[in-house]
């Protein structure tokens, strides 16, 4: 069964389209589950998007393409090179645009007869009701636990439904929150991950198409809602395997005790969602665990004086092969079986990528008793960086 | 009866990168305690320091959340399938360390 969206009012809905919408949207027209009253339900649709990275790039692609009205971009980040390999909406003259403005002018090129918005501001609990009012349905692309929580409550609090997608290496999920009906977030993960146990560092990544996959099948989603058409995805969680290439389907189910879309919400409104997910600041934060450090130049002015350093390279073997300090090479995840690899009659400096995990890999060795351990600050970034810019960064 | 467990893409760094792995096992729980035997590191990644199972892990027995069945004493029966679905936040992997 379809769900119907909420009658949302305003200004008055298009009963037309021109003649330029008519040819363009021929393939839809001549379809009877889309029609003319299919094209004006997604002419006259407002779709906001949290994130236009690796899975707002199809989402916007299609649902510009496809003709809803009004599309809400909102994301406060700036395009980077290595967003390219996967954000298919921007090119390499956008990197340092804003995102949602760099996103607003190719979709307005790709179809100038809707309106679109860029919100250059990160979500928050004091904006996130504001923003989300005026639109009928949110599909949610951001990639941190925080925001997800946030979308998910806001949604339910306004009764607007949650169209979800998220990635992983090669893993993604998609359904459907926020129908009354149906289960929300909270219902199939009623707490997240404490930051740190679920391994995010050495396992990072993804495959580039993958998000593109997964976007599309929340576009997909988002304009079944519109229409009113298919079977939606509320009440099933799909799981995609890129690599096994398989599709499986999970039944979710709707948690009576919920604390937000339960029979007694006990959530009334947005709370601090960061701090809710155990984590503080912005970005990914930094590393709880506080251990002695060096700086890049502080090591390059020590090697350069012959000291002798035991280097210690806790990344990946797949990320030493990119650059590396000519380290000892043993992952995060191998330290503990492998400690007797370590020298520990010399003095170690322990490094990574960005400093976080060799962070964590200083505070486990010093509770294992070896007392000359540095972390190196900023890891191989800052090296390359302040030391040494011919050190790829990645 | 042979049960098979699946095991999520950033779990299975704690499980020597397998995808899965198969145990005799007459409920959920006994299945999930041979994979945490087997896979030590696992452990913790899956229960509470007083051996309940963590609230952000969710196990489904073929495609229903044990939660709604008879939890981690729901039997099995040969051939069954048990997943852990993991929190997965991503929308663009942005958060690297």
């Amino acid at each position: 069964m379809a769900p119907t969206l909420q009658p949302q009012t305003g200004t008055k809905p298009a009963t037309s389209l021109t003649n330029e919408e008519i040819l363009r949207y021929s393939r839809h027209l001549i379809m009877p589950e889309v029609g003319m009253e299919g094209q004006l339900k997604l002419k006259n649709a407002k779709v906001l998007l949290i994130g236009t990275g690796g899975l707002g790039a199809p989402l916007g692609l299609y649902l510009a393409a496809a003709g809803v009205g009004r599309l809400g971009l909102v994301d406060f980040d700036v395009v980077d090179f290595t967003n390219l390999q996967r954000q298919v909406t921007f090119g390499t003259s956008d990197v340092g645009k804003f995102k949602s403005e760099a996103a607003r002018e190719r979709l307005s090129n790709l179809n100038p007869n809707i309106q679109i918005e860029a919100f250059e501001t990160k979500l928050t609990s004091d904006n996130a009701l504001e923003l989300f009012k005026d639109f009928d349905i949110i599909v949610d692309g951001t990639d941190n636990f925080p925001t997800r929580y946030l979308v998910n409550d806001a949604c339910i609090l306004l009764g607007k439904p949650n169209v979800y997608g998220s990635i992983f290496r090669f893993e993604g999920q998609a359904t459907v929150f926020g129908i009354p009906e149906g289960p929300c977030y909270r219902c199939l993960y009623p707490e997240p991950p404490p930051p740190g146990l679920v391994p995010s560092c050495a396992e990072g990544g993804v495959l580039g198409v993958l998000p593109g996959i997964v976007g599309s099948i929340q576009a997909m989603e988002t304009i079944k809602l519109i229409l009113g058409a298919g079977d939606s995805l509320v009440g099933r969680l799909l799981l995609f395997d890129a690599l096994a290439m398989k599709f499986r389907e999970l039944k979710l189910r709707k948690n009576p005790s919920c604390p937000m879309c339960g029979e007694h919400r006990t959530i009334n409104k947005l709370i601090d969602y960061y701090e809710f997910c155990g984590v503080r600041g912005e970005e990914a934060p930094a590393s709880d665990v506080q251990v002695p450090e060096i700086t890049p130049r502080e090591l390059k002015s020590r090697l350069d004086r012959g000291d002798d350093l035991f280097i210690l390279d806790v990344r990946e073997p797949h990320e030493f092969q990119i650059c590396n300090l000519k380290g000892h090479l043993i992952p995060l995840g191998e330290l503990p079986r492998r400690v007797h690899e370590l020298d520990s009659s010399r003095e170690i400096v322990a490094h990574c990528r960005s400093g976080k995990r060799s962070a964590e890999a200083v505070d486990f060795l010093r509770k294992a008793g070896i007392r000359k351990i540095l972390n190196l600050k900023g890891g191989i970034l800052a090296w390359s960086d302040e030391v040494d810019p011919s050190v790829p960064k990645y | 009866m042979s049960v098979k467990v699946m095991i999520p893409t950033p779990l299975r760094v704690y499980a020597g990168k397998r995808d899965s792995a198969n145990f005799t096992a007459a409920t959920v729980g006994e299945a999930l305690s041979g994979l945490t035997t087997q896979f030590a590191e696992l452990r913790r990644h899956l229960y509470t320091e007083d051996g309940k199972l963590r609230a952000f892990v969710n196990v489904y027995l073929n495609d229903e959340d044990i939660r709604y069945l008879r939890q981690e004493n729901t039997p099995t029966k040969d051939g069954d399938t048990i997943s852990i679905i993991p929190s997965i936040a991503g929308g663009s992997a942005e958060n690297r360390n």
